[in-house]
């Protein structure tokens, strides 16, 4: 499972990269979704007692059990705060984007077409 | 009350008096300046009340707990000095609330004239209050703040509002220096602490720290005391109301910078550095600034340059370090206080009934105001020296030290010298001033006849000159006792032996005296001539501005560095920048790694690997390189691929024990696919082929550098994470939170519990910020203007409607509304469905998966498939959406329940929870972080609608717009 979640982290930075370093406006709105998947699966990934399929991230009722066998808590609480924040960025830069498309009457991410 | 309650009174009635001003009518003149002169004398009276323990020379001090782990403490402390200047503060402050009740025009907004002039006074207040050091650089900082408002209280005049922005610069450039250097103190003192600072003379002045600081702590005094070179401020400071003038540059502001040098005159004076740094700077500001005084056509110039003059003797009096010239500083600084604040208002009163102040103009006005003529002169005599005014005795004590030997240099044997010179200068202005405004023939040209003004606006003036005869006069019963407590205040070891009385036989001093007044005269006829032809600014100086050399560094800086800066760094392209930055933060990353040796994979055993994860992540790489590879053209496309390997993140999270992620990711994405489809509406189509064959080789260059970038971090990343997911991670605090979710946080759901109770605070701040992007969005959107190839209706919509024109009985837009009839219904529905989904999301968000975000993004997807089903009119019509309210009160709960934790005495945001029994539904945990997340929920639902909603109401404004292009098509 390891090697899988490995690889695809770095699909999805290979990708998310290269829309990145794109011309284009949408590009890079779409790099920066794939990017910020990437970032979050790899702090996921940091998780004390590795990757577990079917560990309780939730505590038994009534007392803690084994402290062991709960999910690591902590990568999970930072990416959930940055799955929102990741959806705050993306709207801010569509705006962006869309007024600059409307200002300067092209979609390159200097505000105008390079010369040829 | 208590001596140090009473302190903090002193404090904090002007900056209410300042609070209560701001709020009343613009027009309120009598009223403010009752409240303004009223928090003066009140302030005054405190002082007074003091008066006795402080003479005793025991300071009365103020102790409050501020931050103890940092060793700071709010305090107050008033001793014989600070006495001093607080009643300066008060006292002028008192006089020149009344005299600018009669100064300011009807017409001006007065309130907010004395709110400000409140304001100053309590910085001043706190500058000399201050019982550490820190403090006393935040009153000072407040000072400049207060002082750019004064300055530019006239704001529709350009003067002001330089003269006010270059004060603020000078002096709070100056401010930071200042700070780094009382930083400095601390760190060799080890306390801020000025009763500490005070007494660790020995360590300060030993230190290697010990020039640094000074230097930087002198040039805060240096900008805030207008010394050479950064008097040039000062000058145009003039462009404020005569009021402010005869405050800030009297009693106030200016002094400031000479309280510090006092304040710290016994911890840091009397080394050679000390003397060579604050002797030069105090001497060619007391020599220029009264040459060019004798120039100026202005009178407020004149008087302001004569300000600077006599700032640099104060200066250079400190400077010399021994305590006789320490005493003589202090009784000039009272001095100058006295007869500079009433010569400022007598320029005020000239120019109030003449109309002007420049000097070409008035002459021989002593036959219409032979009252204020008579009160100018003597004011203007005590400036002067002469003997018999409070300025003379100061001026004696001066010219005493000039005289004395101190370090024996040439500069200190050329002292006296100098101070004659200075001394002739003096008294070549102060002439310049009396005879040129109120002798000579009758001025000509003026608008109206001059008179006296009103009583009270002269009173001032009165009171004032009464004190400067006094104590010109008997010295030594009337300052004499005053001046004794500022001594102790300032010399802890037994003041020096000093005399107040007019008269000590006829010694050097005097002579000096006396050669300075017979060479004023002689000066002043020898220029008068030169001062008639009326040319501003003195023969060779007068080229010399030093605002045009404050402009030129200013736009050498602002402007010339920066364009070289970017010239030299910068780019307007963004891809290079970005091919830096991303190259950048790999090698940071590596950085590391390769300095301590290579990275491994470690040996820990893998997970068993079910062939459906592999196919899953088959899946989810392919989506991702397909939106890599089609967000050029395909954009619909791409945000489908995207949206696969959101959706393979998500599924990739349950199955590796995170649901809650689970449930966030799939919810965001839902919304992020929803904003992304808005956007593309407004977004043209891309002209397919812009290199029709081949590109360019310089392209294809570009491209595969890029591509061998992204394919190194790539692998980077993927290897970094094959290694640290096959190596144990040996300790972390992840514990600390399984064990204490539940016994301290009242939750099972321990994600939850660390979002809303243990690390609370960040996930206040993370809502802040996603507030502040919904508003930018908001704000962004309302002045949106999209590109002009998409402000046509889109192609369907133009079909339909054309469909309904053409049949006779239909109207156009039938078809819209018809449309997708079954699934809107549907969709209608679904609200209280996905309502109810949201509350369960939300109640049971702290001991099973769900919570505030979660539940609020779902909330405001039931908002958006209404949206998406009907159109904003129809939802706009049935459903009352507020998502600035909802934002509004979900932040402010929040706040509230971190706050509520200050009743019971815990710290912001400490939580408390216990089960409590609701009918019907059983025991359920109630704990505060429940309210909190009620105020995230709530945020989370405003911010995601209102981004949404301003993004869909994009529509009904243009169509609008189009409808009007498509009508002249």
């Amino acid at each position: 499972m390891e090697i899988v979640l490995a690889i695809g982290i770095g699909i999805f930075t290979t990708s998310g990269v290269w829309l990145l370093l794109r011309p284009r406006t949408y590009q890079v709105i779409i790099g920066l979704a794939l990017l910020s998947y990437a970032v979050n699966l790899f702090i996921f990934a940091m998780a004390g007692g590795g990757l577990r399929v079917d560990a309780p991230p939730i505590l038994p009722p009534g007392g803690i059990g084994d402290p062991a066998a709960i999910a690591d808590p902590i990568p999970q609480a930072l990416v959930l705060t940055a799955i929102v924040i990741g959806f705050a960025m993306t709207a801010l830069f569509l705006v962006v984007l869309l007024a600059a498309r409307g200002r300067t009457g092209t979609d390159h991410v200097d505000g105008r077409e390079p010369e040829r | 009350m208590p001596h140090d309650t009473l302190l903090l009174a002193a404090l904090l009635l002007p900056f209410l008096g300042s609070l209560a001003a701001g709020f009343l009518p613009t027009h309120a003149r009598n009223s403010a300046a009752v409240l303004a002169g009223s928090v003066a004398v009140a302030g005054m009276a405190i002082t007074i009340w003091l008066y006795p323990t402080v003479a005793e020379g025991t300071p009365v001090q103020f102790w409050l707990s501020w931050l103890p782990m940092l060793g700071l403490d709010f305090t107050l402390r008033l001793d014989g000095l600070a006495w001093l200047f607080a009643m300066m503060i008060f006292g002028i402050g008192a006089l020149v609330v009344l005299y600018a009740r009669y100064y300011m025009s009807r017409e001006d907004p007065v309130p907010r004239f004395f709110s400000f002039l409140l304001a100053f006074m309590g910085s001043m207040i706190g500058i000399v209050l201050s019982g550490n050091l820190i403090q006393l650089v935040f009153f000072w900082e407040l000072t400049s703040l207060f002082s750019f408002l004064l300055i530019g209280y006239w704001h529709h005049s350009a003067s002001a509002r330089d003269g006010a922005r270059m004060a603020l610069t000078v002096t709070g450039t100056g401010g930071l220096c200042l700070l780094v250097g009382v930083l400095l103190i601390g760190r060799i003192v080890g306390s801020y602490d000025i009763d500490q600072v005070l007494e660790s003379r020995d360590l300060i002045v030993q230190s290697e720290l010990y020039v640094p600081a000074l230097v930087l702590i002198l040039l805060g005094a240096f900008t805030k005391s207008a010394q050479f070179p950064f008097h040039f401020w000062l000058p145009h400071a003039m462009a404020a109301p005569t009021p402010v003038s005869a405050y800030l540059h009297s009693a106030t502001m200016v002094k400031a910078g000479i309280f510090l040098l006092m304040r710290l005159w016994p911890v840091m004076s009397g080394t050679d550095a000390w003397f060579y740094m604050v002797v030069p700077a105090g001497l060619v500001t007391l020599i220029l600034g009264a040459f060019v005084a004798i120039f100026q056509q202005d009178l407020k110039g004149l008087l302001a340059y004569s300000t600077i003059s006599h700032l640099g003797l104060i200066t250079l009096l400190l400077g010399l370090g021994s305590p006789l010239a320490a005493v003589a500083a202090i009784f000039h600084t009272l001095n100058h206080a006295i007869f500079k604040a009433s010569l400022f208002m007598a320029a005020g009163i000239i120019d109030h009934e003449t109309g002007t102040r420049d000097l070409r103009k008035l002459s021989g006005l002593y036959r219409y105001m032979p009252f204020t003529a008579t009160l100018a002169m003597v004011a203007a005599a005590a400036m002067a020296g002469v003997p018999l005014v409070n300025g003379f005795i100061s001026k004696e004590m001066f010219f005493a030290e000039a005289v004395a030997d101190h370090t024996g240099s040439l500069l200190d044997d050329s002292l006296p010298y100098w101070a004659t010179l200075a001394g002739v200068f003096s008294v070549t202005y102060s002439l310049r001033f009396i005879l040129g405004v109120f002798f000579g023939p009758p001025p000509i040209g003026l608008a109206h006849r001059p008179h006296e003004p009103a009583h009270w606006m002269r009173f001032p003036i009165e009171l004032l000159v009464l004190i400067c005869l006094l104590i010109g006069i008997v010295p030594g019963l009337t300052v004499g006792p005053v001046l004794a407590t500022a001594v102790n205040g300032l010399l802890d070891a037994t003041p020096p032996y000093y005399s107040l009385s007019v008269w000590h036989g006829f010694n050097l001093p005097l002579m000096m005296s006396l050669i300075a007044m017979a060479g004023g005269v002689v000066l002043y006829l020898a220029l008068r001539r030169y001062l008639q032809s009326g040319i501003e600014g003195p023969p060779i100086l007068r080229d010399f501005k030093g605002q045009r050399i404050f402009e030129k560094v200013l736009a050498t800086l602002s402007w010339q560095w920066a364009r070289a800066a970017e010239f030299a760094l910068g780019t307007r392209h963004l891809q290079p920048q970005m091919r830096i930055v991303i190259t950048l933060a790999v090698v940071a990353a590596l950085a590391p790694f390769i300095a301590n040796g290579a990275v491994g994979t470690g040996d820990k055993p893998g997970t068993a690997l079910p062939p459906a994860f592999a196919l899953l992540w088959l899946i989810g790489g392919a989506c991702a390189l397909g939106a890599a590879y089609q967000a050029k053209y395909h954009r619909f496309a791409a945000l489908v691929l995207v949206g696969g390997a959101g959706l393979v993140t998500c599924i990739t999270f349950v199955w590796l024990s995170a649901p809650d992620l689970a449930v966030t990711q799939l919810l965001v994405e839902i919304v992020t696919t929803v904003l992304l489809l808005l956007g593309l509406r407004w977004l043209p189509k891309r002209i397919e082929d812009v290199y029709p064959t081949r590109p360019p080789l310089k392209v294809l260059l570009r491209r595969y550098v890029d591509i061998t970038i992204a394919c190194g971090l790539g692998g980077v990343m993927a290897f970094l994470a094959y290694c640290l997911m096959t190596r144990p991670l040996n300790s972390s605090v992840s514990r600390f939170f399984v064990e204490r979710a539940y016994s301290e946080g009242g939750g099972t759901n321990i994600i939850n519990v660390i979002l809303v109770d243990f690390r609370g605070f960040d996930t206040m701040g993370e809502i802040v910020v996603l507030c502040l992007a919904a508003l930018t969005v908001f704000a962004l959107l309302r002045r949106f203007r999209p590109a002009p190839e998409s402000i046509r209706t889109p192609e369907q919509q133009r079909i339909q409607n054309a469909y309904d024109e053409a049949s006779p009985d239909r109207s156009p837009g039938d078809t819209v509304a018809d449309y997708m009839l079954i699934p809107r219904l549907i969709m209608h529905w679904l609200f209280p469905v996905i309502a109810v989904m949201a509350v369960y999301l939300f109640m049971r968000g702290h001991d099973l998966p769900g919570g505030g975000f979660a539940a609020g993004i779902t909330l405001s997807i039931a908002f958006v498939v209404q949206y998406m089903a009907s159109g904003a009119r129809w939802v706009e019509d049935h459903l009352r959406v507020l998502p600035l309210r909802w934002m509004g009160l979900g932040l402010l709960t929040s706040c509230a329940t971190g706050v509520g934790s200050w009743w019971f005495g815990y710290p912001f945001l400490t939580s408390h929870f216990q089960y409590v029994e609701v009918p019907f539904i059983g025991k359920m945990p109630a704990a505060s972080a429940l309210l909190f997340d009620l105020g995230v929920f709530a945020l989370v639902v405003g911010a995601t609608v209102l981004i949404l909603i301003a993004l869909a109401h994009q529509s009904l404004r243009s169509s609008r717009a189009s409808q009007a292009a498509e009508g002249g098509d």
